[in-house]
């Protein structure tokens, strides 16, 4: 038995003192993957301190007109806000293209931001991963890696960021807020996540004892479209073989403004910012998304059964574009 | 629903520990040394079992039961111990506190169309001779005019029921067994256990009471049975072992790979002349299973020339077993997509194509059909489903990315029925009891045997009781290869017949004790019919393909089957739409992958094994066609838990083929495969 500790938070503040405290402490949201992980023997901490209930579960707009979400805000509360789903699309589609109805209902939005990756070997404690005991290798490049990166991965991991919420809100330029012993700071979602490199075991950039305690989206200028497209193994409750977050204003035929993401192509939301820069200006259309998003997909490098990928994302991304340009 | 029944695992019995199996974590080789005193330290375990210290036991009649009887590691997964302790989490940290070495050896778990390792079989799984030849194949089909030469390729898959294994075993002072076992028969445990143990079947109770599915995995006793016996025996207390999920790929069975090449050669009018159908497959090196998946082509189609050949090899795997319709699942997907590209390659109707090679006789045997109403089946699902305006071209129907295409395959599975004993007993305030240990796996099987007695009692259903899933009860077969209501309703009506007879023999209040009686179908079912004896099928599909994503959704899915008379239609209809479920899923979402370093199954929980989830199961209608066929038994039924598998994975595949134009012959048609394919 691995006994743990089990604390309710009365407030951020003594959340993020509790964890200081206790070394290898975890913040509990909707559980839905932290006690599988405990399940599965990937995570053992001492102590779970339930930050489920702390007030963090509000959807308000923001003073410029963005909108500020609570960490603890439920995956299916926030696809159902009226104000995700007349201002961002792309965010609540994304979040009820994730997971299960019950599952949505649980997880939260500090929790989906910080899910582990469902690789195979990173799940299996009787077999290496060097994310989850480092320098024991990486089976996944020349085992199942069917699902796996395609881009940004490195030697050492080839593990992809599971979250679909995470591609719209890093297409949306969200904001993570994390507060910890050192007291508040902000981190764009496009930041927040991290590339493998040679410490695969940090997912993301939060440091230990750190809270997430909101995410702020801004504002999204007046004719801004977006919309979440999934590719997936079957119609519900699967992970993204590729997604796309895309987020297009279009004035007069030139593109003003294009954000693209992509989800279940690496280590984390793959912010596409070399087809952004091809988009930027220049006249929309079907030839012109293509050689942007063929520009971002060059730096692909596909594993051996995983190149289906590649395809699978450029036509996620164009087809998106265009679909968003018949309503800009 | 209620929530009261209990389950193999909550029997919450006075003083039960809790077991927690160890897997081996090499593919192949022997446990060097088991270290256990780091174990045995922590609080609340109790014991330790190795193959040092389990209980021996005596040979299995099935060899995946000689579990901690040796050293061998004969695959990953295979377990090497299992801890016992207070509280399931206690027996888990306990397995986690083990220092188990291993000595490995080179291993091989990858089945290949050529693997050197193959070899032919005597017989396939279910007695069947592995090599059927009628006539000169090789020369029927180098004449034919029109050829179809495809070799098919199916993964590995799982049956995974939601109910994982599971079973509570206790031991009484006087030496007698008593297992709650979530298993599809538990006479059959009852008599392996009996044997594992070196005891009388009388000394040894199994109660399979309600059952969360098994689809051919419980059919035959699992390792966790004698593993919960053992440390019972061990520890003189009652044990409670439910499988994780996660261990189960490696130990409960699985379907195993084919690569099925099928040769069909027809006269330019659409006659067959000739039928080769040769599959490959896998084994394990702890026991022969051979999936039988040409046997099929022994029954469908006539020609003159025919050949049925099974091959396997012996890998370093888990062992495979049977998954729902084994042998004609598989089989009927190669054959049923051969008849389709056939049907393409002559320019002719693929139902058209079937019926002009509907033959009168069983093609392998010689003998008539019992009844075969795949004709009616096939013009019956062609009328509702809309087929006959169906434009043959493929690829020529478009909805933005989406490629739309319909298909159809046929379906067949074979009329088995095994001896049953029951009991049938009047009590003097007019009711009446069945009593036959059947096993209901979400069938229905109280309800329908419940039927089959009140319809020969000729009194209203709800005053007739139904006791089954106790070996203590009226030995019975298993629920599997879809004979279970055969086999037990037939046992049912014979001894309902003669309580009948029994009270019409006295007349005046019955006993205080009222009257039983019991019968045994031994000799019934022991008869050879003169007839072949099979339900059929036919499915119909539509399909969108998903030209963009490689994503392959279905539209709509039609079967008609004609598997005699159909005894309830609500649960006929369950099985039916079930099993057209499952070839759903064997067709698009499912596959088990084989690793080839680490030797066991990639997909090892729910999530990443994809079973259909109820979005992509939409527009699936069943109807059957009544069949009055009087060579059968009493009730007149053939078996519906199987067929509704069988043939769907092709219909599937062959609405693909043309939505699209292209042939892909590897199962399933995930985005990664049909993207390839459409570039």
């Amino acid at each position: 038995m691995k006994p743990f500790a089990y604390l309710r938070a009365a407030s951020v503040a003594e959340a993020v003192r509790e964890s200081a405290a206790r070394p290898g402490a975890r913040f509990l949201g909707g559980g839905t993957n932290l006690v599988d992980l405990m399940k599965l023997g990937v995570e053992s901490p001492g102590l779970l301190i339930d930050v489920s209930r702390l007030p963090l579960d509000r959807v308000t707009d923001t003073a410029d007109g963005g909108l500020r979400i609570g960490a603890t805000v439920r995956n299916s509360d926030l696809a159902a806000h009226p104000a995700v789903r007349t201002r961002y699309p792309a965010l609540s589609q994304a979040l009820l293209a994730g997971a299960s109805g019950q599952l949505r209902n649980t997880a939260t939005t500090g929790g989906n931001l910080l899910q582990r990756t469902r690789c195979p070997y990173f799940q299996d404690t009787s077999k290496p991963c060097n994310k989850r005991e480092p320098g024991s290798g990486c089976p996944a490049r020349e085992g199942a890696h069917r699902d796996l990166a395609v881009i940004g991965h490195s030697t050492e991991c080839v593990a992809t960021h599971p979250s679909d919420m995470a591609v719209a809100l890093a297409a949306l330029d969200a904001v993570v807020l994390l507060y910890g012993p050192d007291g508040e700071r902000t981190v764009a979602v496009t930041e927040f996540h991290r590339l493998p490199g040679d410490d695969p075991s940090a997912d993301t950039v939060i440091r230990p004892d750190e809270m997430i305690t909101e995410v702020v989206l801004p504002p999204l200028p007046e004719g801004t479209v977006s919309l979440y497209r999934k590719a997936r193994d079957r119609a519900s409750f699967a992970f993204a073989l590729a997604s796309v977050a895309a987020v297009l204003r279009v004035r007069e035929g030139r593109i003003e403004h294009a954000a693209l993401a992509f989800g279940g192509l690496a280590h984390r939301p793959w912010r596409a910012r070399t087809a952004e820069e091809a988009l930027r200006g220049a006249p929309a259309g079907d030839a012109v998304y293509l050689s942007a998003v063929d520009a971002e997909l060059a730096a692909a490098r596909p594993l051996r059964d995983n190149a289906f990928k590649v395809t699978l994302a450029r036509h996620l991304a164009v087809d998106a574009l265009a679909a968003l340009t018949t309503r800009a | 629903m209620t929530g009261v029944a209990r389950y193999a695992a909550e029997r919450n019995l006075p003083g039960c520990l809790y077991a927690w199996p160890v897997p081996a974590t090499v593919p192949r080789g022997r446990v060097a040394a088991i270290r256990t005193a780091d174990a045995l330290a922590l609080p609340g375990v109790h014991a330790v079992l190795t193959h040092e210290n389990a209980p021996r036991t005596r040979e299995p009649d099935d060899p995946i039961l000689a579990v901690l009887q040796n050293d061998r590691v004969p695959h990953r997964g295979w377990q090497v111990a299992l801890v016992v302790a207070d509280t399931l989490e206690g027996a888990r940290a306990g397995a986690e506190a083990l220092d188990i070495t291993y000595e490995t050896a080179a291993h091989d778990a990858v089945l290949t169309a050529d693997h050197d390792g193959l070899y032919t079989p005597e017989t396939a799984n279910g007695g069947y001779p592995a090599v059927r030849e009628r006539g000169d194949v090789d020369r029927a089909f180098a004449a034919a005019p029109v050829q179809v030469d495809a070799t098919y390729t199916i993964g590995p898959l799982h049956n995974h029921p939601m109910e994982p294994h599971a079973t509570t075993a206790l031991w009484s002072q006087d030496g007698r067994l008593t297992l709650y076992d979530s298993s599809q028969g538990a006479t059959k445990v009852r008599d392996s256990l009996a044997t594992v143990f070196g005891l009388r079947p009388d000394q040894v109770t199994v109660v399979s009471q309600h059952v969360g599915g098994g689809f051919g995995s419980k059919g035959t006793p699992r390792p966790q049975a004698v593993l919960a016996a053992m440390a019972a025996l061990h520890t003189g207390r009652p044990v409670e072992l439910a499988m994780p999920r996660r261990h189960m790929a490696a130990v409960v069975g699985h379907r195993a790979p084919t690569v099925q090449r099928v040769r069909l050669g027809a006269s330019s009018d659409g006659t067959l002349t000739s039928v080769a159908h040769e599959i490959s497959t896998h084994t394990s090196t702890v026991k022969e299973f051979v999936e039988q998946a040409a046997v099929p082509a022994r029954v469908m189609y006539g020609s003159a020339h025919s050949r049925t050949v099974h091959r396997v090899a012996a890998l370093d795997v888990p062992s495979p077993s049977w998954m729902r319709a084994p042998g004609e699942a598989p089989g009927m997907y190669a054959l049923e997509s051969a008849m389709d590209e056939l049907a393409s390659a002559l320019g002719l109707d693929p139902v058209e194509l079937r019926l002009r090679n509907d033959p009168a006789a069983e093609p392998d045997s010689g003998k008539p059909f019992s009844s075969r109403n795949l004709a009616a089946c096939l013009r019956d699902g062609a009328a509702r489903f809309g087929w006959n305006d169906r434009d043959p071209r493929p690829a020529v129907r478009r909805e933005g990315p989406l490629l739309l295409g319909t298909g159809v395959a046929a379906a067949t599975y074979p009329v088995y029925a095994a001896a049953s004993h029951a009991s049938a007993h009047a009590a003097p305030d007019g009711s009446y009891r069945i009593a036959v240990n059947a096993t209901d796996i979400g069938t229905g099987a109280r309800t329908v045997l419940a039927q089959i007695a009140a319809h020969v009692l000729e009194t209203p259903v709800e005053n007739v009781t139904v006791d089954i899933g106790d070996s203590d009860l009226p030995d019975a077969p298993l629920a599997g290869g879809s004979s279970g209501t055969a086999s037990w309703g037939w046992s049912v009506h014979k001894a309902a017949t003669a309580l009948v007879e029994r009270l019409g023999e006295s007349s005046g209040p019955l006993p205080a004790a009222g009257v039983t009686v019991t019968a045994d179908t031994t000799d019934e079912t022991a008869e050879e019919s003169p007839h072949a004896r099979h339900a059929f099928g036919a499915h119909f599909a539509e399909v969108a393909v998903d030209s963009r994503t490689g994503e392959v959704r279905v539209r709509r899915m039609l079967g008609v089957f004609a598997a005699g008379h159909i005894l309830n239609s609500r649960t006929g209809r369950s099985q039916f739409i079930g099993g057209m479920t499952m070839g759903l899923g064997m067709a698009l979402t499912e596959s088990s992958s084989l690793d080839p370093v680490f030797g066991d199954f990639t997909e090892s929980d729910l999530a990443s094994y994809h079973v259909p989830a109820c979005a992509d199961v939409t527009g699936l209608e069943a109807y059957w066609i009544d069949e009055d066929d009087p060579h059968l038994n009493p009730m007149g039924s053939k078996g519906i838990g199987e067929i509704g598998i069988v043939g769907a994975a092709a219909a599937l595949g062959n609405a693909f083929h043309h939505a699209t134009g292209v042939r892909l012959r590897t199962l399933p048609l995930a985005p990664d495969r049909v993207l390839s394919a459409l570039r």
